[in-house]
């Protein structure tokens, strides 16, 4: 082989490489939901709510959850919030319940000020480490998680994406016709 | 001894190309400064952001974000000053409005005064720098780097 076929050989191998992982991001941008064969079970938690109650991800089985990890010194989560409050409003009769987990480390001080100022409708959760743990780690917010009925993870969105992402995956899972 | 070279060299790129973990921050203090006994010095601590990501500032615009901080445990040496870099206030797609950030290079200067009565010998000082990286879509959770300053004073 040619010094020349070697380095053509490498570029090769290079752009597939490349165009490979840029494919595998670009899958997980879309993020459509999963098949059903490919879903994990969603790790179980136990969290306080704003007023003191522990709240289990097990007390939502039958439900469509979508769990949204969030924090209050986070730009992109803040564009999300109205959405899930409408989300909330418009699907909770058909089975979805929109959990949002705040991971302030200064906890309900900070939290509750800015859930009352955003007028949240949802269930807010004061998250932990070994929550965020569970799932992943969870360094980069938001990072939201949709369930399916039976516990399963569906589909994962890491960072901000379009409202209208969020509403095709909802409708999937409640099968409900989309677009409506 | 060729083909092996080759194969590492293939290993090398393909594994050079696959996302690696992300440290939005990273920073370099100077081995050592040199304080004589009654005077000040000021030292750089050099920091860098990754490509696509950018820093609050000091001073944020607004209330909710987590400003950059600076802690140095200096006794018995005092912290005259610590001057933070010069932010620009630049627009993101998830903000209404600009927001006083740091992005690429920048340095941050702290001036310590050894004390007149201070004994010649070195301090191992400790810094922490706290700070919150974001991206255009996503923010990541905030970070504390510690670091190891020798102060000489003499």
């Amino acid at each position: 082989m040619s010094r020349f076929q070697f380095l053509a050989a490498l570029g090769l191998i290079a752009i597939g490489l490349t165009s490979c992982t840029t494919q595998s991001k670009a899958d997980e941008a879309d993020s459509a939901v999963r098949p059903s064969k490919d879903r994990k079970k969603a790790p179980e938690f136990k969290l306080k709510d704003s007023d003191g109650k522990l709240v289990s991800l097990a007390s939502y089985k039958g439900k469509t959850v979508l769990l949204n990890f969030w924090a209050t010194w986070c730009g992109p989560c803040k564009v999300e919030i109205p959405w899930f409050i409408e989300f909330e409003n418009k699907y909770k009769d058909k089975g979805l319940a929109v959990l949002g987990v705040a991971m302030d480390e200064e906890g309900w001080e900070v939290i509750k000020p800015y859930i009352a100022e955003k007028k949240v409708n949802y269930r807010i959760l004061a998250g932990d480490d070994s929550t965020a743990q569970l799932y992943g780690g969870v360094d980069s917010l938001p990072t939201t998680f949709l369930i399916d009925k039976d516990g399963m993870i569906a589909g994962v969105h890491v960072g901000l994406v379009s409202k209208s992402e969020y509403e095709k995956d909802i409708q999937a899972l409640l099968g409900l016709p989309a677009g409506k | 001894m060729k083909k092996i070279s080759r194969l590492c060299l293939v290993f090398l790129l393909a594994s050079s190309l696959y996302p690696q973990a992300i440290t939005p921050l990273a920073i370099e203090p100077p081995a050592k400064v040199t304080i004589p006994r009654g005077k000040s010095a000021t030292f750089k601590l050099q920091a860098r952001i990754a490509a696509g990501y950018h820093i609050n500032s000091n001073a944020p615009h607004e209330d909710y974000l987590i400003p950059l901080r600076l802690n140095l445990t200096a006794s018995p040496l005092v912290v005259e000053a610590v001057k933070y870099p010069t932010p620009h206030d630049e627009k993101y797609s998830f903000s209404e409005k600009p927001l006083s950030v740091l992005t690429g290079d920048f340095f941050i200067l702290v001036t310590l005064k050894a004390p007149e009565n201070l004994e010649p010998q070195m301090h191992v000082l400790t810094g922490k720098l706290r700070y919150q990286a974001c991206s255009d879509k996503a923010c990541l959770t905030p970070k504390t780097l510690e670091f190891r300053l020798t102060a000489d004073v003499r």
